[in-house]
């Protein structure tokens, strides 16, 4: 059809472009468009291999490279935005759609940059294009969320560009394939990785701000910057041990989260990166066989994730909140959006015949095989607790539970239609698998479906609910209350600020001390006006505690 | 917009026996599953696996321990609400 290396990018930033000046449906149709035939074109053109390369200064930016592995992102990228512009076509915001397309546009530039240099490019134009999904709720608490978020997300780029200089100074090669920490800037880019992928501690700025990002934003946000990150890291360390461990962290720290946050968009915050730490620990692991785990769960991941934020976003949409205290009995008004969502709660908790079951089996298996038995049980705890957050949590206090008596509408069709999407593929996925193992990027024999896997994982997942059951007949569960729980985001927003305080305070106390001679010389009655009047003033206060330091700090130096 | 309404129509869900009904049909499907352990044949990898049942065991365990360790860390995470907004 057309040139087959035109970067996937390109039909997306021109939807944005055109996206601006053009309104209703003109602009529904063109927004539609980019994904539609940027999906086509890459699924019918494209092969391995295709290379594009344009010269900047002195670099030669690899805009556009082909392989299996960038191929099946691309693919569900494609996927996921079409969706996605269907579900938000009912806004009337333009800065949504154009950060909506730009961002989406950016994952694509990410995921088929061949080199160090465009994937730093595509890495910013994620995060200023995904930092108006935030800001666009236009509330005080959004914005400060937004600026949290951009100060994460900088570093990550900070970090990468100074990992890439480094990286470059001793290999001479900014070509992006395998890098691992044993190379010089190995650490740095790993890190700027992980603040993207929401490694324990580096993880706040996506349970802050994606819950306070716009009803449709989170369901946007939750698909391409963490997975851009967990293809990079596919990419760039593959086997590389220390991901198994901060994988099996992910997956367990968040579900505690999970139990007692009460807005359901946190909660599936927490869960996303539970859901990532499978992906984490796979590509750690670094066999064929966990890598096209780590892929297909990110496959599938993007589908039924994007499906209960949307779900979320559609009640968000209708009542206004979405606190687990608040809510409940819904599916008496939407219960289009209640199947729906039960379909991605399914699908989420690796139910047999639902799209997670056939990929997250992957890494269970990989892990056995490479005799990591204990980190096995820790995934098999967090698997039971996905389905206590994800599978009951939130389908049963937003839609059953007690009846709140809010009676409201069922979403707009839109969303209705974009959810039923993402949910058909979510069943299709689950009841045949091999066509999605047939994109994996590695050539691996594995088929999930076997009495003994099927009837292992149904006993866990019923059991599990089965203690639910117990647990809420007794009132044993805790309570869902309005409250903050903290979390690492402590050390920024609160310790900080009373070290920094602590320090100031200090600081001028030292000073007054300091002045004190200077005090008592102005009170002996000679004329030391002037002296004091030179000595005092406010500038040069300032200024000798500025001569001072360099002094002293010249002196250290 | 949301109304809370005086809705007098009675739902699925409204009516107990109808909960009773799907809480039996559940209790009976966790048995059978937990019968089907002794019957079929299992190809298994780990020595947890030899012990009949560890998958129920093990979802039910997990489960309730998840929940009360969850509910003791509330003890020390849980704030107000507001407990950013103030003085930041």
């Amino acid at each position: 059809m057309w040139m087959n290396n035109l970067p996937p990018f390109i039909p997306f930033f021109l939807a944005a472009l055109l996206a601006l000046i053009t309104r209703r449906h003109l602009r529904s149709a063109l927004m539609l468009a980019a994904p539609l035939l940027g999906g086509l074109h890459l699924w019918l053109d494209v092969p391995e291999g295709v290379l594009l390369s344009v010269s900047l200064l002195e670099f030669d930016l690899t805009l556009m490279r082909s392989d299996r592995l960038s191929l099946i992102f691309g693919y569900i990228f494609h996927i996921a935005a079409f969706v996605l512009v269907l579900y938000t076509l009912h806004l009337k915001d333009t800065m949504q759609h154009v950060a909506g397309l730009i961002y989406a546009g950016s994952a694509m530039g990410a995921v088929f940059a061949g080199d160090l240099i465009t994937l730093f490019i595509f890495w910013e134009l994620l995060v200023i294009s995904s930092v108006f999904l935030i800001w666009a709720r236009r509330s005080v608490r959004a914005t400060r969320a937004g600026m949290r978020y951009l100060v994460f997300q900088v570093s990550s780029g900070v970090l990468l560009l100074a990992g890439t200089l480094i990286h470059y100074r001793y290999t001479g090669s900014l070509e992006f394939n395998f890098i691992g920490i044993e190379s010089p800037g190995g650490w740095l880019i790993l890190l700027a990785f992980g603040i993207k992928c929401a490694f324990p501690f580096l993880h706040n700025w996506l349970t802050d701000a994606y819950p306070e990002s716009t009803p449709t934003g989170a369901a946007v946000l939750s698909v391409f910057t963490t997975k851009v990150a967990v293809y990079t890291l596919a990419r760039g360390f593959p086997g590389t041990d220390i991901l198994i461990y901060i994988g099996a962290v992910m997956t367990c720290f968040p579900i505690f989260y999970a139990v007692i946050e009460n807005d359901l968009r946190r909660v599936l915050s927490y869960s996303l990166i539970n859901q990532l730490g499978f992906m984490v620990t796979g590509i750690g692991l670094g066999t064929a066989l966990a890598l096209n785990g780590a892929v297909a769960h990110a496959f599938s991941h993007i589908l039924y994730k994007s499906l209960l934020f949307m779900s979320m976003g559609a009640v968000l949409y209708r009542v206004g909140n979405v606190y687990a205290s608040d809510l409940g009995g819904l599916y008496k008004t939407m219960p289009k959006t209640t199947v729906l969502c039960i379909i991605g709660a399914a699908s989420i908790s690796a139910l047999p015949l639902f799209s997670g079951f056939v990929s997250k089996s992957f890494v269970m298996t990989a892990l056995l095989e490479e005799g990591h038995q204990y980190i096995w049980l820790a995934l098999l705890f967090a698997s039971a607790g996905v389905l206590h957050h994800a599978g009951i949590k939130v389908p049963y206090f937003a839609f059953f539970a007690h009846d709140s008596g809010i009676r409201t509408r069922e979403a707009p069709t839109n969303m209705i239609v974009a959810m039923f999407i993402a949910a058909t593929l979510c069943i299709l996925i689950g009841v045949f698998p091999q066509y999605l193992y047939a994109l994996l990027p590695w050539d691996v024999d594995y088929w999930p479906y076997d009495i003994t896997h099927v009837v292992a994982q149904l006993q866990l997942l019923f059991f599990a609910a089965l203690a639910f059951i117990w647990m809420e007949k007794r009132h044993y569960a805790p309570a869902e209350l309005h409250a903050v729980n903290i979390d690492a985001e402590w050390l920024y927003r609160k310790a900080l600020p009373v070290i920094a305080n602590g320090t100031r305070n200090i600081a001028a106390r030292t000073y007054a001390a300091a002045r004190l001679p200077l005090t008592i010389l102005s009170r002996i009655p000679v004329n030391t006006r002037d002296v004091e009047g030179w000595l005092t003033g406010n500038l040069t206060e300032r200024l000798l505690v500025l001569l001072t330091i360099f002094i002293v700090v010249g002196l250290w130096v | 917009m949301d109304k809370h309404s005086s809705d007098k129509k009675r739902y699925f869900f409204d009516k107990s026996e109808n909960v009773e009904k799907l809480l039996k049909v559940f209790y009976v499907v966790c048995g059978l599953l937990f019968i089907l352990d002794f019957v079929i044949h299992r190809h298994i990898s780990t020595n947890w696996e030899k012990l009949p049942g560890f998958y129920a065991l093990y979802g039910f365990v997990a489960f309730v321990v998840l929940v009360v360790i969850s509910h003791l860390l509330r003890r020390l995470l849980m704030r107000k609400e507001d407990y950013y907004d103030v003085d930041e």
